[in-house]
């Protein structure tokens, strides 16, 4: 069987698809997103800054990108 | 000769120590203009934030790193709208990686229409947070055992509610929170309730070591007024407090002295 070039991912909530063998820095490119600037979390792991490079995006994989906004 | 309090006596929680005991939120301001100006009124050090997804099609609120400078803030923060402890560590863990620092504003509420804390749920996040060597401001009710029980957790404060988040009723309860005060060894900082600037000086005036507000601010006709006068109230509160207030009595005493009146004997 042939591997499709596409993954679905969820992102925020929201499912998305993406090329297959991406990173999670790619992702991040994607949207435009400065890795500085956003917490990547991976399946509920929190991927830090140096690892998100070499952390590949599979099917079926949930992502949440946070930061901070106004609280109390 | 006067001094300003703020310089003179410095509040430590944790291993860190702030020259403001008012801390103030970041939620519910007009827009990031007012905020930054508020901020500014209200001398604050410490201000909360929030963790929330990242608006992938950017219609709206950018980070707020954009307008709050991490060298001149100590930015904290909170997990509120979490409803279970699990839920709160998950964001506390978030807030870590997001921010500066390991402190975190724990809030597990347990019900919608009050806000009020799950006092349970509180408590085991507490213990979690802890033993990850997060440094837990744990916002609870005015409850004395849920307070001490908190301190044993290994909380770096104990954030008693005056009243309900939002509501601006203001201290509801002046002996739970001076109980709570009085039966702590780690500071007391007040949070949620405040309404105005009265509220923010009895609290103070109960003898906590600080107060946390937001709504009292970002909802006032004035934000960046309403700032500088908690700045004041606080700061008034406090003062009084140290200075020691004189007794009730259900007399009255005369401020002038009988003695050496006309037709004495």
């Amino acid at each position: 069987m042939m591997s499709s070039p596409h993954v679905q991912v969820v992102i925020n909530g929201k499912p998305t698809q993406l090329p297959a063998h991406g990173s999670l820095l790619d992702l991040l490119a994607r949207f435009d997103l400065d890795p500085g600037a956003v917490v990547v979390e991976h399946n509920r792991t929190i991927v830090r800054r140096p690892k998100l490079a070499g952390t590949t995006v599979h099917d079926g994989d949930q992502v949440e990108l946070v930061h901070f906004v106004g609280g109390g | 000769m006067t001094t300003a309090l703020s310089q003179t006596e410095a509040l430590a929680i944790g291993d860190r120590t702030f020259r403001s005991r008012l801390f103030v939120g970041t939620g519910k301001y007009a827009d990031n203009p007012i905020m930054t100006r508020a901020l500014d009124a209200s001398g604050a050090e410490v201000v909360t934030v929030a963790v929330r997804r990242v608006d992938l099609d950017r219609s709206h609120d950018e980070s707020m790193l954009h307008h709050l400078d991490p060298e001149r803030f100590f930015l904290l923060a909170n997990t509120a709208g979490c409803y279970s402890a699990d839920e709160a560590v998950r964001y506390a863990r978030l807030g870590r990686e997001a921010g500066f620092n390991d402190f975190v504003k724990l809030e597990v509420i347990g019900d919608q229409q009050t806000l009020l804390p799950d006092v349970q749920g509180l408590l085991a996040a507490t213990a979690t947070l802890v033993a990850e060597g997060f440094r837990v401001m744990a916002y609870t009710n005015d409850d004395l055992i849920t307070a001490l029980r908190l301190e044993d957790a290994g909380a770096v404060a104990v954030m008693p509610l005056a009243s309900p988040i939002g509501s601006g009723l203001g201290l509801l309860n002046p002996y739970a929170i001076r109980t709570i005060k009085s039966r702590l060894s780690v500071p007391v900082v007040v949070d949620a309730g405040v309404g105005t600037a009265s509220d923010a000086c009895v609290t103070m005036e109960q003898g906590v070591d600080g107060i946390l507000m937001n709504t009292a601010i970002a909802e006032a006709a004035n934000p960046v007024e309403m700032a500088a006068a908690m700045r004041m109230a606080v700061e008034a509160g406090r003062r009084a407090y140290l200075a020691g207030r004189m007794p009730r009595r259900e007399v009255a005493v005369p401020s002038t002295p009988m003695h050496g009146m006309l037709d004495s004997r």
